[in-house]
């Protein structure tokens, strides 16, 4: 940045320095936002964790009218709708980002882009007004069982609402792979399909982890869609048709029984309990994927 | 021909089957919904109020209400955003506060949209006593909307070249002059854009205002900040499953609306980025 030594009268420099800290305030401000989350997180869902030993906390039944608040089925219950989910659209997404950015022509890439766009467009409730009706009866029919509002329901709607973020991250990774890397390749013979994945995907993969974190941290935080397509049954994802049964993930819990709470209830309570553990769960994943960010950021020139 | 090439064309053959494989559903999905809603789509589905317990009559209120809470989480929005963009710009060094600054957007980006909804209910509705109310709905839904502004604007603040910088300072301009009369007009587009795009997250959006905001049911059309309101995706969810028996036509005519809103701001969105991408001078 340069500094510069204003020829400009008092007047303008007092108003000057007034916008000068007005925008430096303004900058600062998510520190604050964060900060601020985290303590109105803390301030309702801390009195659940002292009026509630941590063995019923940790317990295996969510049974909140009787006051059993046991988070483990809720939390398993999240972890396997997601990871379910990141399998599926993982791959999917990767694939899809290296069409898009390695093979296909320039019609298909005008079509592909704005749709994908679209598709990060669409609210979360349309897509799980759109799983609950038509994905949900199909999962039913094709593997004929009694409800269609399944995990594996879940896992898909999911999977599709964390393509787009895997995608496009994805690709940026890919277009910072110098075509150099490209060129070298192609002239000691390989083809263009050993290129892509045995020089272009490797030189991109600290870029595609950081693709894959970010998608898992859409997924686990997903909340309308989720609600709708999993059947919300609290019950522990154990067996292995766990998949294949509704489960309850911690955000379709916050959702659905926040309206009915007594507000300073223990329920009450317990419900910011579950968006703390879902706040640091998400600071986490995203503090994982940001320090990638910050390594490429420091070593920089490849673009 | 060699194996290596058969490989190849076998290869590219199975990913633009994926491509596919990824795409289609979003077309089924955009048909499906235009096909089966574009018939309750009338005028008085438009304009007049729900009545029956919502089973007949328009949607009214909950298509003002999304505008209203659009509107303010505009309000609310756009100054803090562009400006933490200017300040990220134009006047960070690349501190370790900096680095704190950035790593503080990424997390907003990421806390889930139920988490903010909490946050809104702990401090607006809560704390500061705004009740559920559009304005406490407003200010949760411009903190979650801050980091698609900052990131999109500051891109395109940093877009514009130093030089344009150096030569306002030459002629004797203050650094906010330069700002304010050359940088900031420069990267109108990009912001615009970037807002667009934030705005249209948040016109989405269900879970904040499921506690901050929402009537189930309120025929009317809201007087103040502090009243309640309802809103187009939260009286989708309630019609689609919190209301036995509701005639599908008009669950899909829901649909079709809130999704009409969406993609049309996404349209404008592509069209300004499109449009001044082409004119750039630079």
């Amino acid at each position: 940045m340069l500094r510069s030594e204003p020829v400009a009268g008092t007047k303008t420099r007092r108003f000057e320095i007034v916008i000068e800290s007005l925008i430096r305030v303004l900058g600062f401000s998510t520190i604050g936002f964060v900060v601020l989350i985290f303590l109105f997180l803390l301030r309702q869902g801390l009195p659940f964790f002292f009026q509630v030993p941590p063995i019923n906390f940790f317990g295996t039944r969510w049974y909140p009218t009787f006051g059993l608040f046991g988070t483990l089925p809720l939390i398993l219950g999240s972890i396997l709708v997601t990871l379910t989910a990141v399998v599926i659209a993982v791959p999917l997404g990767v694939a899809t980002a290296v069409f898009v950015r390695e093979i296909a022509p320039g019609w298909a890439r005008e079509v592909l882009k704005p749709l994908i766009e679209v598709l990060a467009g669409i609210p979360s409730v349309v897509l799980g007004f759109f799983g609950m009706n038509i994905v949900a009866p199909l999962v039913r029919t094709t593997l004929n069982m009694p409800t269609g509002l399944t995990a594996f329901t879940g896992a898909l709607v999911l999977a599709y609402m964390a393509l787009p973020t895997i995608i496009s991250v994805a690709e940026d990774a890919l277009d910072s792979v110098p075509k150099s890397y490209r060129d070298a390749g192609l002239a000691l013979g390989a083809t263009k399909w050993q290129v892509i994945w045995r020089v272009v995907v490797p030189a991109a993969r600290s870029g595609i982890v950081v693709a894959v974190m970010l998608g898992l941290g859409r997924a686990i935080g997903e909340t309308m869609a989720v609600m709708m397509v999993t059947g919300n049954a609290a019950r522990m994802p154990l067996t292995p048709d766990s998949l294949f049964r509704p489960v309850r993930t911690m955000t379709a819990t916050i959702a659905a029984e926040m309206g009915e709470v007594a507000q300073g209830s223990l329920h009450f309570h317990a419900l910011f309990g579950i968006g703390i553990i879902l706040f640091v769960l998400t600071f986490l994943i995203n503090l994982a994927a940001a320090r990638s960010i910050f390594q490429k950021r420091r070593r920089g020139g490849l673009r | 021909m060699n194996a290596r090439f058969v490989v190849q064309r076998v290869g590219f053959a199975l990913l633009s089957l994926i491509a596919l494989v990824v795409v289609l559903p979003i077309l089924v999905i955009v048909a499906i919904i235009v096909v089966r809603g574009v018939g309750a789509i009338s005028w008085e589905f438009l304009t007049t109020m729900p009545h029956d317990g919502m089973k007949a009559g328009g949607i009214l209120p909950a298509i003002v209400g999304t505008i209203v809470l659009t509107f303010g989480t505009a309000v609310a929005a756009i100054p803090v955003g562009v400006g933490s963009a200017i300040y990220l710009s134009e006047y960070a060094r690349d501190t370790l506060f900096t680095r704190a600054i950035r790593l503080a957007i990424v997390n907003l980006a990421g806390i889930p949209s139920v988490v903010y909804g909490l946050f809104g209910l702990g401090l607006f509705v809560l704390f500061l006593q705004f009740g559920t109310s559009i304005l406490a709905g407003s200010l949760t839904l411009a903190i979650m909307t801050l980091p698609v502004i900052i990131s999109t604007s500051e891109e395109a603040l940093r877009a514009v070249p130093t030089e344009y910088r150096t030569v306002i300072a030459s002629l004797g301009g203050t650094r906010w002059q330069g700002i304010r009369y050359v940088v900031l007009p420069q990267a109108l587009p990009g912001i615009i854009t970037g807002i667009i795009l934030g705005l249209l997250r948040a016109a989405g959006e269900t879970a904040p205002i499921l506690f901050t905001v929402s009537a189930f049911f309120l025929p009317r059309l809201p007087h103040s900040l502090f009243d309640r309101t309802m809103a187009l995706p939260y009286h989708l969810y309630v019609i689609s499953t919190q209301v036995p028996g509701m005639p599908q036509e008009i669950q899909y005519g829901t649909a079709l609306v809130l999704l009409m809103v969406v993609l049309s701001m996404n349209l404008v969105a592509t069209l300004i980025r499109g449009h001044f991408r082409r004119r750039r001078p630079w």
